[in-house]
């Protein structure tokens, strides 16, 4: 490789190496991008409709949270009034719907739909109306389950479990209000689905093979097939269920032919690969973050890559380990605690991979970097709690208890939640040209991880100890009161970790430092652009050569002007 | 791959790399060892147990995945810490630029799979003593017996306890919210309580498990695992209290539980108690039991016939 020899450039070498010259290109838009609140409104913009997602998204975390931070006060204390039986029911119904069908698996929609397209350098999504027309769709999902608290809000859990959803029990609306949700959002991820993997497949920029493909795009293929799979299976599952409370048919009364255990195998089949939808954007996210704070490559790139493929191929194969406690043979059992062990090699070794590249790195603590570790270190925990619970006679002391209710957490929170915050606090200086406030965000996380640990942790107790779970009381001499007490402590500092990110958010929009097209001197092509980006997103498509596109462009300008582009390590990006 | 063009550091040593670590997770998996009989009772850490063999051998289950878990969390976990706090970012210094390992990233895969076979292994080790009821401790007249080998491990449903030594079999039904249990006819009586069911110690018995109208689940954590009662199905379990179970001058031995599936708005209310009593005491239960559901069954058909034939 040729070597250029240092030019008349010793004065811009003195800068800090974010106000040096920096390869980017500008783009010259045809015409004034539209602005206004009323462009959301017609946009088909991947950008917009990326962030109308994510602000939606926070809407329904902040609402999810405060439910359950309704329930958490409920359960402080043993024998306690301050909700009654029927409230308590509809609060963990529309925390887990919310939490899952609301927040989880569209704000990786949303993250997908601003980045996507951004790094695999295209100007839009395959379909962009289609793409807006999912954003619309879940929207108005969204606001046919939270219009039911006006009459009767669904009380059934969010896996409305027959017999119990049916209309003999629940004869409340709510149902309908749940069902009608589930077929909005699910119509809405399923076309969200097939746009990004057309686009995925079709618009990659030059060069890219598919072994230059980030990982956080590796993770949205794969969640997108996950997608294809699932929710079509469960929007077909839930209008059995509107049939049978509606129209007379009886696919899951067992007095007239039907079957109750069918329903709980339709819905985790759904419910299983969903748990991977929700988890492997977030691996995309730290497998993203990890390599541009330790500033090495990813390690071992093509192993997370069949990792994700791997987890997703064994996540359609271990459904029934939600059903070890019902009538089953034991063969059935041992085959779904083999592949429930099985997906956790994959799993393994992504975390083992993730641990190598910040190996003989070069770390910065950023906050992007310490949400990702955090929530790295969670989920370990999270994976772990899994092996007792797929041990199927382990599982049979544990299932329905809170030990349950805390795996789930720490792998869904752990991870996903977690990844959330990293994924914001990493892309908002591109999606907003703003940086967040560092130090309040560090604030943020310590009562974010604090909070998550002081909360969960103690939920395996209670579990152990006997404590079902979706009880909205139990007695004072069942000796689970301490348990609670911690539990609902944590929660609350949960909840002030969200709003000094909620706070930082907002501040930032107006205040944040300029960020500059590139502010951590990151690997992916998103960050090619200026920050925002415009319409268009590339004038100019650079030719991709490898996985880390970034750093060759930064290096051919080293070799071109001899100003160096690099990062070094424990210099600051900006002059403070 | 392209090669990256920035000068190649030299390749990690492999045991330099994990050599730390794997040092203080075993370090750390000692201590976890020592402690782990002392806090064995706490319920912190442990599910319960003392009930029945079944929930012990669950414990013992429990307890080794537990020991595993914990060398696997403090050796990863600890990892993943001592890499933030060894590399982190200072002046001068330049992170090595390494892609992958694939002898590094092949050992580990395998290490994981080799964790998982022997957990596997383990558990169909300890499975049948879990799944299939075995013989009762006592004959029909209260003698105790000798401990009879396990029975053979079955592949498909529970089996029935093993012939030749008295069982008792016990229907359970779930309603929206209570428990009812069906014992077997006495004199052409149908004996049956709600919320408490009464049991012999010593005696295996072996639960039929149903549900009337939505899902429920019957767990009584000291006495073994869930079994989800279902409409439409019948689900299996079984329990045996030891003999000893009963402290000496008491005449029962108490086990609770409750429903462990959301079956409607008083799930939490849906409570069940497990009594276990002395085999005589058990059938003077029986008896009177009896005595009383025909007594009040009469009493109803009385009552009935007065309310009809004044009616006509």
């Amino acid at each position: 490789m040729a070597t250029t020899s240092p030019t008349e450039t010793t004065e811009t070498t003195e800068l800090p190496i974010l106000e040096r010259p920096v390869p980017h290109i500008i783009a010259h838009a045809a015409r004034r991008d539209p602005s206004g609140w009323t462009s959301y409104f017609t946009t088909t913009d991947h950008k917009k409709i990326g962030i109308l997602y994510l602000y939606t998204v926070l809407v329904f975390f902040v609402l999810g949270g405060i439910e359950a931070l309704l329930m958490r006060l409920q359960l402080g204390t043993p024998e306690n009034s301050f909700l009654t039986p029927e409230i308590y029911n509809q609060l963990f119904t529309m925390h887990g719907t919310t939490m899952i069908f609301l927040v989880i698996v569209p704000v990786w929609a949303g993250f997908a739909n601003y980045l996507l397209p951004l790094m695999i350098g295209a100007r839009d999504v395959a379909f962009p109306r289609l793409n807006a027309w999912s954003y619309w769709m879940f929207l108005f999902g969204g606001l046919a389950l939270y219009a039911s608290f006006f009459f009767s809000p669904p009380e059934a859990g969010w896996f409305s479990y027959v017999p119990l959803s049916t209309k003999e029990y629940t004869p409340s609306n709510g149902q309908e209000a749940w069902i009608y949700m589930v077929h909005l959002t699910g119509l809405s991820s399923i076309i969200g689905a097939i746009n990004f993997i057309a686009t995925i497949h079709n618009m990659r920029a030059p060069g890219m093979g598919w072994g230059r493909m980030p990982l956080f795009v590796w993770t949205i293929l794969i969640y997108a097939y996950l997608i294809m799979l699932a929710l079509t299976s469960l929007t077909a599952t839930v209008t059995m269920l509107l049939l049978d409370r509606n129209f007379g048919t009886n696919f899951f009364d067992p007095n007239e032919g039907g079957s109750a255990l069918l329903w709980q195998h339709l819905f985790w089949f759904f419910g299983h690969p969903e748990v991977y939808i929700l988890v492997l954007p977030a691996f995309g996210v730290f497998s993203e973050v990890l390599p541009v704070f330790a500033r090495k490559p990813i390690f071992g790139y093509k192993a997370i890559a069949a990792a994700t493929a791997g987890i997703a191929f064994l996540g359609v194969l271990v459904w029934a380990h939600h059903m070890f406690s019902t009538p089953m043979s034991t063969v059935v059992l041992a085959f779904f605690m083999l592949s429930s062990f099985l997906i956790a090699v994959p799993t393994g070794v992504k975390i083992f991979n993730w641990i190598a590249t910040l190996w003989r790195g070069t770390v910065e603590y950023r906050v992007a970097l310490i949400y990702c570790v955090g929530g790295i270190f969670t989920f370990l925990m999270g994976g772990i709690t899994g092996i007792f619970l797929a041990v199927f006679p382990i599982d049979w002391q544990l299932t329905d208890t809170y030990f349950v209710v805390a795996h789930f957490h720490y792998t869904a929170f752990g991870a996903s939640a977690f990844a959330m915050v990293a994924a914001l606090y990493f892309w908002f200086p591109k999606m907003s040209g703003r940086m967040l406030n560092e130090a309040l965000g560090k604030v943020s996380f310590a009562f974010f991880f604090v909070g998550f640990h002081v909360t969960f942790l103690i939920q395996h107790s209670a579990g152990l100890d006997g404590m079902p779970r979706r009880i909205y009381e139990y007695s004072p001499e069942s000796g689970w009161q301490l348990y609670n007490l911690i539990s609902t402590v944590g929660a609350f500092l949960i909840a002030l970790g969200v709003l000094l990110t909620v706070v930082n958010l907002v501040r930032s929009l107006k205040k944040g430092t300029v960020a500059g097209p590139d502010p951590w001197k990151a690997n992916t092509l998103e960050w090619f652009t200026p920050s925002p980006p415009p319409e268009n997103n590339f004038d100019v498509v650079p030719r991709v050569r490898s996985v880390e596109p970034m750093k060759d462009i930064r290096r051919q300008v080293e070799q071109q002007t001899g100003v160096v582009q690099q990062y070094e390590s424990g210099k600051p990006l900006l002059r403070r | 791959m392209p090669k990256p063009s920035v000068p190649r550091m030299p390749k990690p040593s492999v045991p330099r790399m994990l050599g730390l670590p794997v040092a203080r997770g075993l370090a750390a998996a000692v201590v976890g060892l020592a402690l782990a009989p002392a806090a064995a009772h706490a319920g912190w850490l442990f599910p319960e147990k003392g009930g029945s063999p079944n929930a012990d051998r669950i414990w013992t289950l429990y307890l080794l995945i537990f020991i595993l878990a914990t060398i696997v969390f403090v050796g990863v976990g600890g990892a993943l810490l001592w890499a933030m706090v060894k590399f982190r970012a200072r002046r001068g210094q330049v992170a090595a630029q390494i892609h992958g390992n694939t002898r590094l990233e092949i050992g580990w895969t395998v290490g994981a799979f080799l964790i998982l076979v022997f957990i596997t292994v383990f558990t169909f080790v300890t499975l049948p003593g879990i799944k299939n009821p075995p013989a009762s401790d006592i004959d029909e007249n209260g003698n105790p017996v000798a401990a009879s080998a396990n029975p053979l491990y079955a592949s498909t449903d529970q089996p029935p306890p093993p012939a030749g030594t008295p069982s008792l079999n016990l229907r359970v039904d779930g309603q929206q919210y209570v428990w009812r249990y069906q014992y077997p006819e006495q004199d052409d009586t149908r004996v049956f309580s709600y919320v408490d069911m009464v049991v012999p110690v010593g005696i295996t018995v072996t639960l039929d498990i149903t549900a009337d109208d939505v899902a429920h689940s019957w767990w009584i954590p000291k006495l073994g695992g869930k079994m989800d009662a279902l409409p439409g199905y019948t689900n299996k379990t079984w329990f045996k209290i030891p003999l000893d179970a009963i402290a000496e001058g008491e005449r029962q031995v108490v086990y609770d539980g409750q429903c462990a599936e959301l079956c409607g708005r008083n799930h939490a209310n849906m409570v069940a108690r497990v009594i276990g009593m002395r085999l005589p005491d058990y059938e003077a239960w029986v008896q009177d039991k009896a005595a009383e559901i025909e007594q009040a069954q009469e009493q109803a058909a009385q009552t009935r016939e007065q309310l009809l034939g004044g009616d006509e």
